[in-house]
């Protein structure tokens, strides 16, 4: 079977770089989803705050994935569920396996990669302690008591302070359970203020910074956990240990791009934001190959994801109608205090580009600049950057047009 | 005269802002950045209010996403969620589909999905 455009993930990146592709003149789509129905992760995402920056409006998870799938159903795009691609050649073959049909490979032309990303687990972190019933990673949670209408818990600790994390504290809390504590390891927690205040303060739910879970005790199911404080370079201080009594552990410890697949093809990961390396087009090193949202690179907002999307959608249906531009050869650069910035190459001077990135640390009172071939031309001030918080700068064409090897972003 | 500082919950940004306080009428508010957090921060003061979102249950025992139309005040929460836990939808739920109509004040329990 040979196929246009073959996009592996009907989440929220694949369902919007769909629409852009068909709206762009791309008709031979086809959606591969692992799931029984589209829209990825937002399914279980029943609380509001989605779409604000798009929509204007504080819509649900579960309310801003319809706004989507309505459109993909409007213009008849395919899709396919339950279908799990099991592999991704250099050549752009796609083999898939799915219950009604079997294995089935298809020759695509061009590929969108949006498969998204994967909650850190426990043994990503080496929690000692003994394997009871009891621990889940937050996203289990949430789908098995959003979802599935399962009860998790009824004591319950948090380690990690991410979105996820504060979310489900609220979440179980409304359910009837008690949360008795969530932990940070770090100084700070990576989650908006906002959920901060509406799902912990809230509901008088303690938040220990510079904390981490030492021990997790239990036979058949978790009998409580110990928590101590940690040092500057995070090792737990002897001596600040802390008992509490739970049956259930969640870790809410960040989100991994889901990369198997791209590796397979052969796709250049970058190590700091664990996707793909991505021209402004978010095409990879394989020409043909795209790749977009969290499998890209871990975004706060699925407004963001959304956006990318659609910009990528659209460059999969100009690589189609072979009207790419490739008038430059532009490496974007990691400055001091910069852990990433998407995307790494600019291959086009005639268009704006706007640069994700995020910081390393929280700086407060800093300036951000921006070298153009190592000379600054432009810095603004900033009261405070972290790095839970995606930044953005738009590169102007007419600036672009003038450069000719570099563009780096720094903070001083 | 008091202070009180309040996280705006509005959007992702968080603002901080102060309002400051008369007795029980607000004679200034800073640091908001749009109509909205204003208007949060008037309210927060007064009488705190949130979205609730949750789940029923339909009758063949899988569970459907809801939210209330409106701002619930936040010392309902839990009184609300009690009255939520009993309710039992029969057949298909749409988007919008009034769950429960007047759950508090005028306020009503809609899906937010199809199920």
């Amino acid at each position: 079977m040979k196929r246009d455009l073959v996009i592996i993930g009907g989440g929220p990146a694949g369902l919007a770089a769909a629409v852009a592709a068909y709206d762009n003149g791309v008709k031979d789509v086809l959606i591969v989803e692992r799931e029984e129905r589209l829209g990825g992760i937002l399914l279980q995402c029943i609380h509001n705050g989605f779409g604000l920056t798009r929509f204007k409006e504080s819509l649900t998870g579960s309310e801003y994935a319809d706004r989507f799938v309505k459109e993909v159903l409007k213009r008849s795009i395919e899709y396919m569920t339950k279908a799990t691609v099991l592999n991704v050649t250099k050549d752009k073959e796609v083999t898939i396996v799915n219950p009604e049909t079997g294995v089935l490979k298809i020759q695509a032309k061009t590929i969108i990669l949006a498969m998204g990303s994967r909650e850190r687990s426990r043994g990503a972190l080496n929690i000692p302690g003994s394997r009871p019933a009891g621990i889940f990673s937050a996203g289990t949670a949430q789908k098995f008591i959003n979802v599935k209408g399962y009860s998790v818990g009824k004591n319950v600790v948090i380690l990690g302070s991410g979105d996820i994390g504060l979310i489900m504290a609220r979440r179980m809390t409304l359910e009837g359970a008690s949360v008795k504590a969530v932990c940070e390891i770090m100084h700070y927690s990576s989650g908006l203020n906002r959920n901060i205040e509406q799902c912990l303060n809230d509901f008088n739910i303690p938040l220990y910074l510079n904390h981490t879970i030492t021990n997790i005790e239990g036979d058949k199911r978790v009998t409580g956990v110990t928590i101590s404080k940690v040092d500057e370079n995070r090792k737990p201080i002897k001596g600040t240990e802390m008992h509490i009594d739970c049956d259930t552990v969640l870790f809410s410890v960040g989100l991994i791009p889901e990369n198997e697949l791209s590796k397979n093809a052969g796709v250049e990961i970058s190590p700091s934001t664990k996707g793909a390396i991505t021209d402004q087009n978010r095409q990879t090193n394989i020409d043909g190959i795209f790749a977009c949202g969290n499998v890209l690179h871990v975004h706060d907002l699925v407004d963001f994801v959304s956006e990318e999307a659609e910009l990528t959608g659209k460059a999969a249906a100009e690589y189609i109608a072979d009207k790419f531009v490739k008038n430059k050869n532009i490496e974007v650069k990691n400055g001091d205090m910069i852990s990433y910035i998407v995307p790494q190459k600019i291959t086009d001077g005639n268009a704006n580009v706007k640069l994700f990135f995020r910081v390393k640390n929280v700086v407060r009172d800093c300036r951000l600049k921006v070298l153009a071939d190592g000379k600054e031309i432009f810095a603004v001030k900033k009261s405070i950057l972290t790095p839970g918080e995606m930044q953005t700068y738009t590169l102007r064409k007419e600036t672009l047009q003038n450069i000719e090897n570099t563009i780096e972003l720094k903070v001083e | 005269m008091t202070e009180k500082n309040i996280t705006c919950i509005e959007c992702p940004k968080g603002c901080l802002i102060t309002v400051r306080l008369d007795g029980s009428k607000i004679v200034g508010i800073s640091g908001f950045s749009c109509p909205r957090g204003k208007t949060y921060a008037e309210n927060e003061v007064v009488s705190p209010r949130r979205v609730l979102t949750t789940t029923v249950r339909k009758s063949d025992g899988s569970v459907v996403p809801v939210k209330t139309d409106k701002p619930v005040k936040k010392s309902e929460l839990f009184d609300l969620m009690a009255k939520i836990n009993k309710i039992v939808v029969d057949g298909k739920v749409s988007i919008n589909d009034i769950i429960c109509k007047n759950i508090t004040e005028d306020i009503n329990l809609i899906a937010t999905d199809n199920k």
